[in-house]
């Protein structure tokens, strides 16, 4: 236990001094503003990706709507900042919050389907909430909504570490055992008293709070918000992230955001060519490698067996 | 009489539903696939339809029958290439594979031509009657008719051929069916082949009606017939051509009524309204899961 | 049997479609019980634990628990009143460990919240180290400890039974349900699970009702017998009274029952 907990503290230390770096590259004028960007881009996606783990790798629950979660964070901090006068900190928060209750709402109705049922459902959520931006005039229908940018390197990365933190903590718990058992056998962890209901609409919460942070620090990266900005194809670029990851796999989302932000955004010039990759990539990785990158392993795991095995040649009661 | 002309502008948009639902009904019913791509196939069947009238010169018939064979072939491709791997793997992958498919081929085709829209050319004559106040073009006579006369061939198949009857062995226990002698992997291809056909129709057809066809056309009509198949039942035939019927009602009374913005909420609110109260849809027998 | 029933079912019934799996089931379980349920294939056995435990709601009939109605309650409450089952067809949580699947069943048990475990409060660390605990007391007396860190998936089908039987004990029951757990195994392995299962009905004061193909081992074992055919109970007493009924030995004319009483 003793060594569970200093490898989490280390873990932060080493992302602290990750951060500090970069800032100074930042600040030294070193990072351009389109690696910058790109740093911003990684961060987001990688929250989005991992919430998204939370819901589809760690509790089954195929969601392909986790572009209506994005959309509300964003517009509703859009809100706050720019029609409310609130700081950026509030609004991203309000913005977790208008998401997680969305969640909430999606979670219990949708509890009843299971797999392909669920996930229409859920894009149906997504297409209905992205239809109601488009109606109101207040955001600016489909003309959307202007931003001021405010996201920053600091903020998109304190996002991350609170994102993956809680994520982590939650999976890594009685709790985080109860939703990987309901994703195993949903009949049998019912039958072992586990609330499936409970749990798959907490995960559904947890997913969408972070989402919806994400649309936040998403809206104010950018200039403009538009409805078409959180279309079916916004889901299926985040779906892909865990896809590929390896579905149960928090390390594999992580690996798999950052390889997928990197290579968009070398392909940023060429839509068509992008989604025919991605598209191809996703196909591919069903058909010859269904677990993903990763499959359920998580980095941690490699490292775990390479120390077991060391300490098993070695010395059993030095380290 | 305003309404009866709703009413009909409803049936209408409701057979090109009805027509692309019938293939994912089809197909849910005997590999319990959400063929995403199905929505592709339609888009592909209105491009094949369009070519054929503006460069070949080809009438609406023989465009229409074109483009269902291109379309069958199509659709069994897919089927063998992508989805007959996963038979065994879970719904989720099968899932994630048939999205990937279509988006696949929405990318290549605008890779290749482009995103720009296409005009339908005009290879009908149009003339209105007027029955009861309501105006009737001979245009949407016609593809109501030939809707028509395709979901009675169908039913004809289904119920009355050797292939029909091997595959509703084949939807109502595949393991029972090869045992019994049945190809089921045939039949499946039969059953793709089949629903591609109609979609390939509907493409034609849909084309034809709203003039304006593109690359990303079978994203919303492709979900809508879903919608459709679902809330007829999925799986049962029927259903899923008075589901069609339904929604294209719906829709089209939804913007009479001044809601032309909420037309695409509609279908799925009333998708979601359906999986939740009654998910095996209106004509269907619910089931428990065995355990 | 002076005690008061542990499980009381009376007239319950169930119908698939116009099938009547299971109807005017009635049973009574004394505590401590070792109860046999024996029938031909389909005849309404697992339908019969699929109601008890709240994965199908009966259609008529009462189903009383320890004084409490309990049917249509749902299954996870069923199991927190203290009923716990296995399957027919083992339904293990094959990527988690050894040990996982044994803290699932634990984890009403526990009681530190969501919130205590995102920020790894106090009562976090005191809930999962008590789990972790318990879990592993629970794998010695099953001998799992030495796979705990295994996939449930990797170990061998016995062991997947044994697992299934020892997550389902630390559910925490009264009464434990098992269905056909001894299917697929050899003699030894058979014998073996026997002996487990006399010694869990010691240890915990279990309840049992056991569901077996086996007439050997039911009728090795259990105390009384339930005989289910075409959804209708069809005989119930002790064993060599079972054995003799005549409608049993109709029913499973040719098989076992008739050859092993000679
Ligand atoms: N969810 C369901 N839907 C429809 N029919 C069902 C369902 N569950 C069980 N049945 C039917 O109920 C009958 C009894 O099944 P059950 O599984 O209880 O039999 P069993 O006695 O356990 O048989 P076996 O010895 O083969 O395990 C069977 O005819 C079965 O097909
Ligand atoms: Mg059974």
């Amino acid at each position: 236990m003793l060594k569970k907990v200093s490898t989490f503290w280390l873990a932060i230390v080493l992302a602290f001094v990750f951060y500090g770096v970069v800032q100074l590259l930042i600040l030294n004028g070193f990072l351009n503003p389109f690696y910058t960007n790109t740093l911003i881009f990684i961060c987001i996606n990688i929250i989005l990706a991992v919430s998204l783990h939370l819901v589809i790798g760690i509790t089954g629950q195929f969601s392909i709507g986790h572009a209506g979660f994005l959309a509300l964070g964003a517009y509703i901090s859009a809100i706050m900042t720019m029609k409310l006068d609130m700081p950026f900190s509030f609004a991203l928060f309000a913005g977790g919050i208008v998401a997680a209750l969305a969640g909430l709402v999606v979670g219990i109705p949708s509890l009843r389907l299971r797999g392909d049922y669920l996930a229409i459902a859920t894009l149906g959520f997504a297409e209905i909430i992205r239809i109601i931006f488009l109606n109101i005039d207040y955001v600016g229908g489909a003309a959307g909504m202007q931003v001021t940018h405010a996201t920053t390197w600091t903020t998109s990365f304190l996002c991350l570490i609170l994102t993956i933190v809680v994520i982590v903590n939650f999976t890594n718990s009685r709790h985080g055992r109860a939703c990987i058992s309901i994703r195993e056998n949903e009949i049998a962890a019912d039958a072992m008293g586990i609330n499936t209901t409970y749990y798959k609409v907490a995960a559904f919460v947890i997913g969408s709070f972070f989402a919806g942070i994400a649309g936040g620090l998403y809206a104010h990266n950018f200039y403009i918000i538009q409805p078409a900005n959180f279309g079916f194809l916004k889901s299926f670029d985040i779906l892909i992230l865990v896809v590929l990851g390896g579905l149960g796999s928090l390390s594999g989302a992580v690996i798999s955001a950052i390889l997928l932000t990197v290579v968009s955004t070398f392909l940023q010039e060429l839509p068509e060519t992008r989604m025919i990759i991605y598209s191809l990539v996703l196909v591919l990785v069903m058909l010859y490698r269904p677990q993903g990158l990763m499959g359920t392993r998580e980095i941690t795991d490699y490292f775990g067996n390479w120390k077991w095995k060391r300490v098993k040649g070695g010395n059993q009661y030095g380290g | 009489m305003e309404w009866l002309q709703q009413l009909f502008n409803g049936i209408s948009l409701g057979s090109i539903y009805a027509l692309i639902a019938l293939g994912y009904t089809m197909v849910y019913g005997i590999i319990k696939l959400i063929n995403f791509a199905h929505g592709e196939v339609f888009m592909i069947g209105s491009f094949t339809g369009f070519y054929a009238i503006a460069f070949w010169g080809l009438g609406f018939f023989p465009a229409l029958i074109l483009s269902m064979a291109v379309c069958a072939v199509f659709g069994v491709l897919i089927e063998r290439v992508a989805y007959k791997r996963l038979r065994d793997s879970t719904r989720i992958a099968a899932l994630i594979t048939a999205i990937g498919v279509s988006l696949l081929i929405q990318y290549v085709v605008i890779y290749i031509r482009g995103a720009q829209p296409e005009a339908y050319p005009n290879v009908l004559p149009n003339r209105s009657f007027d029955v009861f106040g309501v105006q009737i073009s001979s245009q949407s006579l016609l593809i109501l008719v030939v809707s028509v006369v395709l979901m009675i061939v169908l039913q004809f198949i289904v119920h009355r051929t050797k292939i029909g009857k091997a595959m509703r062995a084949v939807s109502y226990d595949p393991d029972a069916a090869k045992l019994m002698g049945i190809n089921v992997n045939n039949t499946i291809s039969a059953t793709f082949a089949i629903g591609s056909a109609l979609a390939g129709a509907a493409g034609v057809i849909f084309g034809v009606y709203y003039t304006k066809i593109d690359p990303l056309m079978g994203v919303i009509p492709g979900l809508k017939a879903f919608i459709a198949a679902v809330l007829g039942g999925i799986g049962i035939i029927p259903g899923a051509v008075i589901g069609g019927f339904v929604l294209g009602i719906v829709e089209t009374v939804v913007s009479a009524l001044g809601f032309s913005l909420w037309r695409d909420a509609a279908a799925f609110i009333i998708l979601i309204l359906i999986l939740i109260f009654r998910p095996s849809g209106i004509f269907g027998k619910n089931s428990k899961e065995k355990v | 049997m002076e005690a008061r029933p542990i499980l009381h079912v009376s007239q319950v019934g169930i119908n698939f479609g116009g099938l009547k799996a299971v109807d005017g089931f009635n049973l009574k379980l004394y505590p401590g019980g070792l109860i046999g349920l024996i029938g031909p294939n389909g005849a309404g056995k697992t339908t019969v634990f699929n109601l008890l435990t709240g994965v199908y709601t009966p259609t008529e009939g009462d189903i009383v628990f320890n004084g409490e109605r309990i049917n249509g309650l749902a299954p996870y409450k069923v199991t927190r009143k203290g009923i716990s089952r296995t399957f027919q067809n083992v339904r293990l949580f094959n990527e988690q460990s050894v040990l996982d699947n044994v803290k699932v069943a634990y984890h009403s048990l526990a009681s530190h919240s969501i919130f205590s475990s995102i920020f790894r409060l106090r009562s976090h660390f005191i809930g999962e180290k008590e789990m972790e605990a318990k879990a592993l007391a629970f794998l010695r007396i099953f001998q799992l400890d030495k796979v705990k860190d295994e996939k449930a998936k990797n170990l061998p089908y016995g062991g997947q039974r044994r697992l299934e039987i020892a997550r389902a004990l630390a559910a925490g029951p009264k009464l434990l349900l098992l269905d056909e757990p001894a299917a697929g195994m050899n003699p030894q392995e058979t014998k073996d699970l026997m002996e487990l299962i006399s010694f869990i009905r010691e240890q915990f004061n279990l309840t049992i009702l056991l569901i077996e193909h086996d007439m050997k081992l039911v009728m090795g074992i259990c105390e009384r017998i339930s005989v289910l055919d075409h959804g209708l109970l069809i005989a119930e007493g002790t064993p060599n009274e079972v054995q003799n009924h005549p409608k049993v030995i109709e029913a499973y004319l040719g098989e076992e029952v008739v050859s092993s009483h000679a």
